[in-house]
């Protein structure tokens, strides 16, 4: 059986990308891998979901109920909404992030209160990460989807891949130093 | 060497590696990227058209001419592009022609679930379809040869897991493109009755040889596994089979889909125990497999509507498992799509939102969104275009009831190019008090930001005639008086236009301007731009927040704006009775 990683959170977070970035390391290791992406109606602030599965050899390009190794949520009410897709002993990695989607903007419904604490109660292998104030502290916000790339990483022993590498095919310059501190960031935390 | 490519990108690189020379399309998600890719082979002649239908007779034309040709489009595409499909299956082809269909099972963005492998024994076409992206290049380059060796289209089918996953692809070397000689035909290019009468016998017999090759292709091929249980399937349902079931089964994998493989059905189903067709939406397979009169399992426990996956297979034959389930007591608020940040739809939306007796006919777009709290302002929806023709009927049905709502269509620039164009000489031709709002962002944005006619870009980027709207719209009738353009930031001069139009008894066109918030130079342009709020201003009238703005919130009780968020498009500052709200970053 091959390795699960389910990727939740709102469209412009940058998460379709952090899966690209991992599914080239994985293919670096010479994994079979397949990667499926989920971008609804709206391309800002509306739900997005990817999924990579890697192993000697993938089938289903979709992880089922339960099956997920790790679950990667860059955003907090998403870690609640995919809860349950995640493996009994499975890694969880929450973004310490809230967005408000638009029913809660208007007061239709409310964002809820006390996420991480009832989550650690629930998940043994929480880990929480800051990553918005992170990549703020290393120069630029939009670099949180790298330091949550790095966390997830280190959570699936995956330092060995040429990170840089990857890097270097998406970003140059500036940016790309960014974000490779970004990463370390991530797997160093 | 292996590369990762979605099912998208390796239908691009097989067209090219089998030497297609032509390709168009219109974008629609899942398949929209197989142009986008196409149009980066220099060699290849890649455009969008306005619709499918031209896209697809772009592609017969070139097929005809002698030209290896593409045609890719989403499932509701084909319903456009219909006609020219039909009659194409009888005139057949002088190059290679693949229409390739991107479906949307569970429909992460369409407005229906149609199963566009019924269109292939419905037309007579050959059908084909790939179950990963390994697959989607190697049986691109065998369709080619097909279309060519049978004298027939093939319907290329895909669906939004194949189109939108990534797996390993072996790329390969293009074969010399070569143009084919055109010989003039008309017993096969002119399709007047006469013609017709004579080639839908052809089209017969071409179908009985591709009965033949079915059953000796290498795209259908049988996997031996335990032969307790047998699986008939295609697509990504073999994947997802292939998942639950592993070696416990044997498998039917069916890649050449239409005429399907009588005989190799025949020899899998005589041999297996229990027969099962996992397949997703309709029961193609299914009907086909007991019409030869076979027993079998599909329908009876697999859903009809939705995508398959693994979950769904594992419950429907496997005995049931009990799986403990991480869970928190909490209910997680929903997240459903919204207009973004500094969206210039929102404005007009906006305005019409005070008006109560009025009907907005609606669109295919991200203004569909227009429907959502809380704006609330789109009645009906239907397809690409009939927020002006269905616009026209419902003010036709209401006045024949003696009812006097007022009907505002609404649509985009790509859609009007698209089949916006006939609605509008319709509202002219009949006189129908009828108002059209063109929004106008300068990108068909909804599908990722393709240029379109009115954007002055070809998608291979080159520099072309700006097809003006104002001008078509003028040019079909509208009276001058009856014509407003306005910037959809400026909510004085949008309240006013809504008003001019609402109050006018003949045809009416309003076109907004401003260019889509999430286009590249734009965000550039106004990426320090924010509003703020004055918190000892600020009564928390929420006026700002029934814009329905996502950088907009509540939050501890103070009115916030999300700075990262907003572009500055004042929308909330215009609103706020309290001045409130000012714009910043200038």
């Amino acid at each position: 059986m091959g390795t699960n990683v389910l990727f939740v959170g709102v469209g412009g977070q940058g998460i379709i990308l952090a899966s690209k970035l991992l599914a080239a390391g994985l293919v670096q290791l010479g994994y079979d891998v397949k990667m499926s992406e989920i971008h609804g109606m709206a391309q800002r602030g509306g739900s997005v979901t990817t999924q990579v599965r890697f192993g000697e050899k993938v089938y289903s390009p979709c992880i089922g109920t339960g099956e997920a190794d790790v679950v990667v949520t860059f955003e907090k009410v998403e870690a609640v909404r995919y809860l349950g897709q995640l493996k009994p002993e499975g890694t969880l990695i929450v973004n310490d992030c809230e967005i408000y989607s638009l029913p809660v903007v208007i007061g239709q419904e409310k964002y809820p209160e006390n996420i991480i604490e009832k989550l650690k109660e629930e998940v043994k292998e929480l880990k929480v990460v800051d990553a918005a104030n992170i990549a703020l502290d290393l120069g630029n916000i939009k670099a949180q989807n790298i330091v949550i790339l790095g966390v997830l990483v280190k959570a699936l022993g995956l330092e060995r891949v040429n990170w840089k590498e990857i890097l270097e095919t998406y970003f140059r310059g500036d940016i790309l130093d960014l974000n490779v501190k970004a990463l370390d960031a991530g797997i160093n935390l | 060497m292996k590369k990762l490519m979605s099912g998208n990108e390796a239908i691009a690189r097989g067209a090219f590696e089998a030497g297609c020379s032509v390709a168009a399309a219109y974008p629609g998600t899942p398949s929209t990227e197989i142009l986008e890719n196409l149009s980066l082979y220099k060699e290849i002649y890649a455009e969008w058209s306005p619709n499918e239908k031209v896209a697809l007779e772009v592609a017969c034309g070139a097929s005809i001419s002698g030209a290896r040709s593409l045609a890719a489009m989403k499932h509701v595409g084909l319903n456009v592009a219909a006609d020219p499909f039909f009659t194409m299956a009888y005139e057949g082809v002088n190059g290679g022609l693949v229409i390739v269909s991107a479906d949307d099972p569970g429909m992460h963005s369409s407005q229906n679930e149609q199963d566009n492998r019924l269109y292939a024994p419905f037309a007579k076409v050959a059908m084909m379809e790939p179950a990963d992206s390994q697959e989607c290049k190697g049986f691109i380059k065998e369709a080619f040869e097909v279309s060519e060796k049978y004298d027939i289209p093939v319907l290329f089918r895909v669906t939004t897991r194949i189109c939108h996953s990534k797996g390993l692809v072996e790329t390969g070397d293009p074969v010399e493109r070569v143009v084919k000689d055109y010989k003039k035909d008309v017993k096969k290019y002119v399709m007047t009755p006469a013609h017709a009468r004579i080639i839908h016998y052809e089209v017969e017999k071409r179908l009985a040889r591709l009965k033949n090759y079915a059953n000796h292709c290498p795209l259908n091929k049988i996997e031996w596994g335990s032969k307790e249980i047998g699986i008939v399937t295609s697509g990504i349902s073999y994947q997802h089979a292939r998942e639950v079931f592993g070696n416990n089964a044997s498998y039917l994998k069916i890649g050449f889909s239409h005429p399907l493989p009588d005989e190799m059905i025949r020899k899998f189903a005589q041999v297996v125990g229990k027969l099962y067709v996992i397949e997703e939406n309709e029961p193609y397979l299914e009907h086909h497999i007991k019409s030869l009169g076979f027993a079998c399992v599909g329908k009876e426990y697999l859903p009809i509507c939705e995508e398959l996956n693994p979950d769904i297979i594992r419950k429907a034959f496997l005995p049931k498992e009990d799986k403990k389930l991480h869970q928190v007591d909490i209910q997680a608020p929903h997240r459903p799509p919204v207009l973004c940040p500094g969206c210039p739809h929102r404005g007009v939306y906006y305005a019409l939102s005070k008006y109560k007796d009025v009907v907005v006919t609606g669109d295919i777009g991200c203004y569909t969104l227009g429907m959502m709290p809380p704006l609330n302002v789109t009645d009906v929806v239907i397809c690409m275009g009939a927020s002006v023709s269905a616009g026209i009927g419902f003010k036709r049905g209401s006045m024949q009831g003696n009812r006097n709502e007022k009907v505002f269509g609404s649509m985009g620039d790509s859609t009007f190019f698209h089949s916006g164009i006939t609605g509008l000489i319709d509202v002219v031709y009949n006189k129908t008090p009828m108002v059209l709002v063109i929004l106008d962002n300068s990108i068909t944005a909804m599908t990722g930001h393709q240029e379109n006619p009115g954007t002055g870009k070809t998608i291979k980027g080159e520099i072309t005639t700006k097809v003006d709207i104002a001008q078509i719209v003028r040019a079909v009738g509208i009276k001058g008086e009856n014509i407003r353009i306005i910037d959809p930031y400026d909510l004085t001069a949008t309240n006013n236009a809504v008003k001019d139009a609402y109050h006018s008894e003949e045809p009416f066109v309003i076109i907004t301007k401003q260019p889509c918030a999430l286009i590249k130079e734009v965000q550039k342009k106004r990426a320090g731009l924010h509003c703020v709020v004055d918190q000892e201003k600020c009564t928390k009238c929420k006026a700002c927040i029934r814009t329905g703005c996502p950088a907009i919130a509540l939050k501890h009780d103070r009115v916030e704006i999300d700075s990262s968020m907003c572009n500055g498009c004042t929308l909330c500052v215009q609103v706020c009775k309290f001045d409130s709200i000012t714009k910043a970053g200038e």
